[in-house]
C-alpha cells in the first residue's frame, strides 16, 4: 500500500497515514516490552535496568553470569525438569482425551452437542483464580494435592478444550464417507483411525497439543494452590522471584522462554500453512 | 413417519444403525466428559458447597454444641450449668491438642474480642483436672472472665456452630446480620467495591484494546498479504509468550528505576522518576498489552471478510470518509469487536497474576482477595463464596458469548 490512489484527497491521505502510523505504534507497543528484557538479561549489575555502560555499549557492562546462574541454581534446574515432565503428561493426556472427543462432538447424532461443547470448553473460561481454589478443596480430600498427578491432571484439564477446538476446526469439512468406505472395505476401527482420520486432522490435533503444552507450561495459580515445593514449575519459580527478591535471573529466564515461545510460534505457522494446504487440496 | 418404499424390517434396520451410530459419538466423548467431571466439574462444586458448609467449629466442640440445642439463644438467659461444664471439658481437650487458638479464631469472626478471652480461658481451665470440670467448670469458667456471663457471646458460639451457613455470602456482599437477625449494610464496604473495581478495570481493558487494536486489525486486514502475515508473527508472538515474561516486562518497564524513569530522565523530560509501579495504572496497562492480541485476532478476521467495495461504493455516491466510515464500515466489523471486547473483559475480569505482581493495593481486583483468603487469612469459607459470585458473572458473561458469538466459533491463533 505504498501508494494512494490518484483521487485521494491531502485529508485523506493524511487521514490513511495516520491510520498507519497509528497500527505501527501498536505493534510496537506489542512488541518492545518483549525485545526490552533480553537485552536486559545481559546486564553485568543486579539491576532491572540499562546501566550506564549498557548504553555506551561497553563490553564490560554485558556479561552471561545470570545465565550460569540458572545453570547453577538447583531450584532452577528442578523447575525446568518439572515445567517440561508435567506439560508432557498433561499434554499426552488432554490430546488423547480431546481429540477423541472432538471426533464423536463433531457427529451429526451427538445429542446435546451444544450443551455438552460448553461444558468441555467452561475449563478456559472459568477464572483460573476459582479452578485453583475448587481443585484445592476437592484434590486435598483426594491426597493428590502436593503431587505430580494432582498438577498434572490439573493442567490436563485446562488443556482439553484448547485440543477440542483446534481438533474440532480441522474436523470441519472432514468426510466422513471416508471411515465409511475404509470400513466397508474391511479395515479395523483402530486401523481406520491412525490411517484414514489421523493424517487428515493431524495439523490440528498437534496445533491443539501445542496450545495444551502452552497452558501448563505457563500456568501459574493453580501449581501455586496444587503445589508442593517437589513440583515448583518455572513460572511459579518466577513469580516468587518477582515477588520476593527480583534478581536479572528471571530476565535471563524469561529471554530464554522468548526464545521458546518463537519457535513454538513457528510451528505453529508451519502446521497451519500445511493444514490450509491441505483443505485447499481436498476441495 | 412412514416410508411405503421400505418394509417394517427396514425401517428397523435403519432405526438400529441410528442408534448405534449415536452410541459410537457418545462412546467418543465420554471419556472426556467423565474425566472433566472429575478433574473439574467437582472442584468447582466443592468451592460451591464451601462456600455455605462450615463444619469446622462443629467438629472442634460437638458436645457443647449438641447441649445447646436445647438453649434457646432468644432468650436473655444464659445456657445452663451442665452445659457450661460440658464447654469448660471441651476447651481444656483443644488446648492439649493445641486446637484452642482455632476455636479462638473462629469465634472471633461473629464476636470480635472473643480471640483473647477464649486463648487466656482454655489456658485456665487447662490447668483444671477433667473431672472436676465436669462439676465445677461453669463456676470456673464464669470467674475467669465477666464477657463469659454474657449471653451475646454464646449466641455466637452456637451460631458459628452450625454446620451449613448463609453468613459467608452476606459478608462477600458487605452485609450482616444486626443482633436481631435483621440483614443489614455493613458500615464499611470492602467486597462490592472491589467487586465494582474489578468491573471498572475490565472495563478500562476492553475500551482500550478495543482503541488500539482496531487500527492495527484494519491496518493488518488491507496489507497486502505477505505483508500481512509478516506482521501478523508481531501479534502472535506476544500471545505465545508467557505471561509471566510480559508481567516481568512491565516490572522492568515501570519500576521506579526502570526503563521508562530512565529513559525519561536521560533526556530532560522529568526530573523525578514518576511512581508507576504497584498502581492501577501498571495493572491496566499491563493487561491491556497481554490481552490485546485476544482483541485483534477476532477483530482482523472479521475485517478479512469485508468487501472494500462497499466503502468504495459509499465513497463514489457522495458520503465524506469518516461518516462513510462509521456508518457503512464500523457496523460491518460489530462481530468481531463484540467477539474481542466479550473475550478480553471475561478474561479479564478474573485476572490474579498480573494485578499480584505489579497492582499494589491500588491494582487489586477480586481474583486478589480471593487468593488472601484462601492463603493468608484461612477463611476459605469467604474465599469460596466471594469465589462462587464471581463465577455467576462469568458464568453470565459466557452464556452472553455463547448467544452473540457461539462457542463453537472460538478460533485459536
Amino acid at each position: 500500500m505504498a501508494q494512494f490512489p490518484r483521487y485521494f484527497t491531502i485529508w485523506q491521505k493524511l487521514g490513511l497515514s495516520g491510520v498507519k502510523l497509528t497500527a505501527w505504534l501498536v505493534l510496537l507497543f506489542l512488541m518492545a516490552p518483549i525485545l526490552v528484557i533480553i537485552p536486559l538479561s545481559f546486564n553485568a549489575e543486579p539491576y532491572f535496568t540499562f546501566t550506564e555502560g549498557m548504553v555506551a555499549l561497553d563490553p564490560d557492562a554485558y556479561s552471561l553470569k545470570w545465565y550460569r546462574e540458572i545453570l547453577s541454581e538447583e531450584k532452577w534446574l528442578l523447575a525446568i525438569k518439572n515445567s517440561f515432565y508435567i506439560g508432557i503428561m498433561a499434554t499426552i493426556v488432554a490430546t488423547i482425551l480431546g481429540t477423541t472427543a472432538a471426533i464423536g462432538l463433531t457427529r451429526s447424532d451427538m445429542p446435546f452437542q451444544r450443551m455438552i461443547m460448553a461444558l468441555l470448553l467452561s475449563p478456559m473460561i472459568v477464572p483460573l483464580i476459582i479452578t485453583a481454589a475448587g481443585m484445592f478443596f476437592f484434590y486435598t480430600q483426594l491426597d493428590i494435592a502436593g503431587s505430580y498427578i494432582g498438577v498434572i491432571l490439573a493442567h490436563a484439564a485446562l488443556g482439553t478444550p484448547f485440543v477440542v477446538i483446534t481438533v474440532n476446526a480441522a474436523l470441519a469439512g472432514f468426510d466422513y464417507s471416508l471411515v465409511r468406505a475404509s470400513l466397508g472395505m474391511g479395515a479395523k476401527p483402530v486401523y481406520t483411525f491412525f490411517k484414514v482420520i489421523m493424517p487428515l486432522i493431524r495439523p490440528g490435533v498437534i496445533s491443539g497439543a501445542l496450545f495444551a503444552f502452552v497452558t501448563s507450561f505457563d500456568e501459574v495459580i493453580v501449581v501455586l494452590f496444587l503445589a508442593g515445593p517437589e513440583q515448583r514449575t518455572i513460572p511459579r519459580q518466577m513469580f516468587s522471584g518477582l515477588r520476593e527478591e527480583i534478581n536479572p535471573t528471571i530476565l535471563a529466564v524469561a529471554t530464554l522462554l522468548v526464545i521458546l515461545s518463537g519457535l513454538l510460534l513457528l510451528t505453529m505457522e508451519y502446521l497451519r500453512a500445511r493444514s490450509e494446504r491441505l483443505r485447499s487440496a481436498a476441495v | 413417519m412412514s416410508n411405503p418404499e421400505l418394509t417394517p424390517d427396514e425401517i428397523e434396520q435403519a432405526d438400529r444403525n441410528r442408534r448405534r451410530s449415536k452410541l459410537l459419538a457418545i462412546m467418543f466423548v465420554v471419556p472426556l466428559l467423565l474425566f472433566i467431571f472429575v478433574t473439574f466439574v467437582a472442584p468447582i462444586g466443592t468451592m460451591l458447597y464451601r462456600s455455605f458448609y462450615h463444619p469446622t467449629v462443629s467438629e472442634l466442640i460437638p458436645n457443647t454444641l449438641e447441649a445447646l440445642d436445647d438453649w434457646s439463644e432468644e432468650g436473655s438467659d444464659l445456657p445452663p450449668t451442665p452445659t457450661l461444664n460440658i464447654f469448660a471439658v471441651e476447651l481444656k481437650t483443644l488446648f492439649e491438642e493445641r486446637l484452642s487458638g482455632k476455636l479462638a479464631e473462629e469465634i472471633n469472626r461473629s464476636y470480635p474480642g472473643a480471640s483473647s478471652l477464649i486463648k487466656s480461658t482454655a489456658r485456665k481451665v487447662s490447668r483444671a483436672d477433667t473431672a472436676e470440670l465436669e462439676t465445677a467448670g461453669a463456676a470456673l469458667l464464669l470467674d475467669s472472665h465477666p464477657k463469659w456471663q454474657q449471653v451475646e457471646l454464646w449466641r455466637s458460639i452456637k451460631k458459628a456452630g452450625s454446620v451449613f451457613t448463609a453468613d459467608y455470602y452476606l459478608t462477600a456482599l458487605d452485609l450482616e446480620r444486626d443482633p436481631s437477625g435483621e440483614i443489614v449494610q455493613r458500615g464499611t464496604r470492602i467486597y462490592l467495591d472491589l467487586y465494582w473495581k474489578s468491573l471498572k478495570i475490565a472495563f478500562y481493558i476492553t475500551v482500550l484494546t478495543a482503541i488500539i487494536g482496531f487500527p492495527l486489525a484494519w491496518y493488518l486486514a488491507n496489507a497486502p498479504t505477505r505483508v500481512a502475515n509478516t506482521l501478523m508473527i508481531f501479534v502472535l508472538l506476544p500471545f505465545w509468550t508467557s505471561l509471566l515474561v510480559r508481567t516481568t516486562s512491565w516490572i522492568a518497564l515501570l519500576q521506579t528505576n526502570g526503563v521508562v524513569n530512565s529513559t525519561l530522565q536521560a533526556l530532560h523530560i522529568i526530573s523525578s522518576p514518576l511512581e508507576m509501579m504497584y498502581t492501577q495504572f501498571a495493572t491496566v496497562i499491563a493487561m491491556t498489552h497481554i490481552l490485546l492480541p485476544f482483541m485483534i485476532l477476532p477483530l482482523y478476521s472479521v475485517m478479512k471478510g469485508i468487501d472494500p467495495s462497499y466503502f468504495r461504493a459509499a465513497l463514489s455516491l457522495g458520503a465524506k470518509p469518516i461518516p462513510a466510515f462509521i456508518r457503512i464500515y464500523m457496523p460491518m466489523t460489530v462481530p468481531g469487536l463484540s467477539a474481542g471486547a466479550l473475550l478480553v473483559f471475561i478474561i479479564s475480569i478474573g485476572y490474579y497474576i498480573t494485578p499480584a505482581l505489579v497492582g499494589g493495593t491500588e491494582g487489586q481486583m477480586i481474583s486478589n482477595l480471593i487468593a488472601f483468603h484462601m492463603q493468608s487469612s484461612n477463611n476459605w469459607e469467604l474465599a469460596a463464596a466471594l469465589g462462587s459470585l464471581l463465577l455467576l458473572l462469568i458464568t453470565l458473561l459466557y452464556w452472553l458469548y455463547d448467544r452473540l458469538v457461539g462457542i463453537s466459533n472460538l478460533k485459536l491463533g
